[in-house]
């Protein structure tokens, strides 16, 4: 039943905490978040680095956090300026909760190219 | 006015039973299903719950008159009809806050729950819920870490952990059963877990285990780049043997530590909740035995009272049972406890079993572990009833897979994190589960084949313990 020919091989791999086990999201599919980020009133904040230093706990910040920022469009603005300027960084999006002083949301938006 | 000592045996309603009385904010306040033999009327049976539980004994004693009883005596102050039950009935008592000493889950049980139970008085007699007050509450020292401190340590955040419990549960050596830890992270797995079981059997004595996972922690984490961990089992036979595991743990710069607090018990629970605190630890909890203590409805202490207690005595993740796996719990109840690990303040709610308004004041939250019986198809139900903050272990559903542990766990990882991304996008998970797990089985053959393999699996018995509606 269970022979080696049906049986698959997984290749472990580098993976970059949520949402990196599915395929990178479309433009439309990262909207989708950004939106129930802002609904859940949440801060958007930016972040990116090089590979190299990926695991680490801090990244470096892209500019401050959007405090007050309802809209979309300048959510996206400010993530593509980003990438633009760090093309070789990986780039994350986070979702700051003041509430429960956490991060509500956090998942990487641009994968580092080559990576 | 200086009262004289009346020697003899007194009706218990005299002097415990208060229908008047106003409890007080430092009040700490008991709810308590009471069946009474026949022919003991209701309000004697509730004072004489109260008496037991508190200050008094079954005759008068001439030394009561050197205190103020007033000051200190628990109060039956209300009875209520249990719906649908002509037989038995709830009682609500008032327990002064001096009863208790501070921050001693183990002095308000013994207390609560002592002696009383045995009361020939009562065929039965349930704990069905305890109002805490904030007062008390600041005396204990709770979750050593907690879940937002928990998330900033392991950086996951915005969905559910992923654990599995490894298996079988006993008789691996310890270097199998590393192997089967390591192929668990490496797949996308967050946390493993030993089973309760698992203490220092001759097949696998406790540091070979705790070296062989914590070479298989690191080597995971190096590859994937994700933080992991395990939780190394340190329930032990004495309090000095669980220390010395804890401290070879922290040695081996393990993030996470295991214990059972019932088994345990709550002085060594408590003691090991302040050593995870001090030593920057995660402390995670399993509740064998509980379901002797909680699974009656008519006798016995509810899970939610266990559960509030854990939190006070201290652990960051507690076991809640699934709902929809193959062990008991019924999804309002669940629900309901589930709130009291985790909010930090929670209104009265019968629905759910709630029977009094609880304030935990800053308190830190308690991850939620559901974990028996699951595998992925289970996971948009999962999603929806337990939210992110919470545990979700696969078992067999992970190292059932005909691929093995790390393809298990890669089948799980996208199945939950295709859930999460549904849901934010504001679709019905538990509705739509159909679409949601073909679509994200397109992209992942480890899932399209657990699917293939689980489909039929469904454990759809009756809740025992069910709430008590009319």
């Amino acid at each position: 039943m269970n022979s080696g020919s049906q049986m698959g091989d997984y290749r472990t791999q580098q993976t970059l905490e949520t949402f990196s086990f599915l395929p990178e999201f479309t433009q439309e599919e990262v909207y989708e978040q950004i939106n129930f980020m802002l609904a859940q009133g949440l801060t958007p904040a930016i972040e990116h680095e090089s590979v190299a230093n990926a695991t680490d706990h801090y990244w470096t910040m892209w500019k401050l956090p959007f405090f007050g920022e309802r809209e979309l469009g300048n959510v996206v603005a400010e993530l593509e300026a980003c990438h633009r300027t760090y093309p070789d960084h990986h780039v994350r999006l986070i979702g700051y909760d003041s509430y429960t002083q956490s991060q509500g949301v956090c998942f990487v938006v641009y994968r580092a190219k080559n990576w | 006015m200086a009262k004289k000592y009346d020697a003899g045996v007194k009706e218990y309603r005299d002097l415990y039973w208060a229908p008047d009385y106003v409890p007080l904010d430092t009040d700490l306040l008991a709810c308590f299903k009471v069946t009474p033999q026949e022919g003991v009327p209701r309000e004697e049976c509730a004072a004489a719950v109260a008496a037991e539980s508190s200050t008094g004994t079954w005759s008068t004693v001439w030394s009561e008159l050197l205190t103020d009883m007033e000051f200190y005596k628990g109060r039956a102050y209300r009875i209520e009809d249990v719906p649908g039950d002509k037989d038995c009935f709830y009682t609500f008592i008032a327990y002064p806050l001096d009863l208790f000493e501070e921050g001693s889950i183990v002095n308000v049980l013994t207390s609560l729950v002592g002696n009383v139970f045995g009361f020939k008085a009562l065929k039965h007699l349930r704990l069905e819920d305890i109002r805490f007050p904030i007062a008390f509450v600041k005396t204990c020292m709770g979750p050593p870490s907690g879940i937002q401190v928990e998330r900033d340590k392991l950086n996951k955040y915005g969905r559910p952990l992923l654990g599995c419990t490894i298996k079988p549960k006993l008789g691996l050596s310890a270097k199998n059963y590393g192997r089967a830890v390591y192929e668990c992270l490496r797949g996308g797995l967050d946390l493993t877990k030993d089973d309760e079981n698992v203490n220092s059997q001759p097949f696998m004595r406790w540091q070979n285990r705790f070296e062989f996972v914590a070479m298989a922690v690191e080597k995971a984490q190096a590859e994937t780049g994700e933080v992991k961990g395990h939780y190394l089992n340190v329930t032990a036979n004495t309090p000095e043997d669980m220390y010395e595991r804890a401290e070879f743990a922290k040695e081996l710069g393990q993030p996470v530590i295991m214990h059972d607090f019932l088994t345990g018990g709550f002085t060594a629970n408590t003691g090991l909740a302040k050593w995870c605190r001090k030593n920057g630890i995660l402390l995670h909890i399993h509740r064998a035995m509980h379901a002797v203590i909680d699974r009656h409805p008519k006798h016995g202490i509810h899970f939610r009272v266990l559960a509030k207690c854990l939190r006070l005595s201290g652990g960051d993740h507690l076991h809640t049972g699934t709902v929809v796996g193959k062990l008991e719990g019924d999804r309002a109840s669940t629900l309901g406890f589930v709130d009291q690990l985790r909010e930090s303040f929670i209104p009265e709610d019968r629905s759910r079993g709630i029977f009094f308004d609880q304030d935990w004041g800053s308190m830190p939250g308690v991850f939620a572990v559901a974990s028996g019986g699951i595998h992925v198809w289970h996971m948009p139900a999962l999603v929806t009833i337990f939210g992110d903050d919470s545990i979700l272990q696969f078992g067999g559903g992970t190292q059932g897979h005909p691929w093995g542990n790390a393809a298990g766990a890669a089948a799980n990882r996208v199945a939950l994190e295709a859930c999460v991304k549904a849901r934010n996008e504001g679709r019905d998970l538990e509705r739509e589960a159909n679409d949601i797990m073909h679509g994200a089985a397109k992209n992942s053959p480890e899932l399209a084949v657990a699917m293939e393999t689980w489909k039929e699996i469904k454990f759809e018995f009756e809740t025992v313990d069910k709430l008590d509606v009319g």
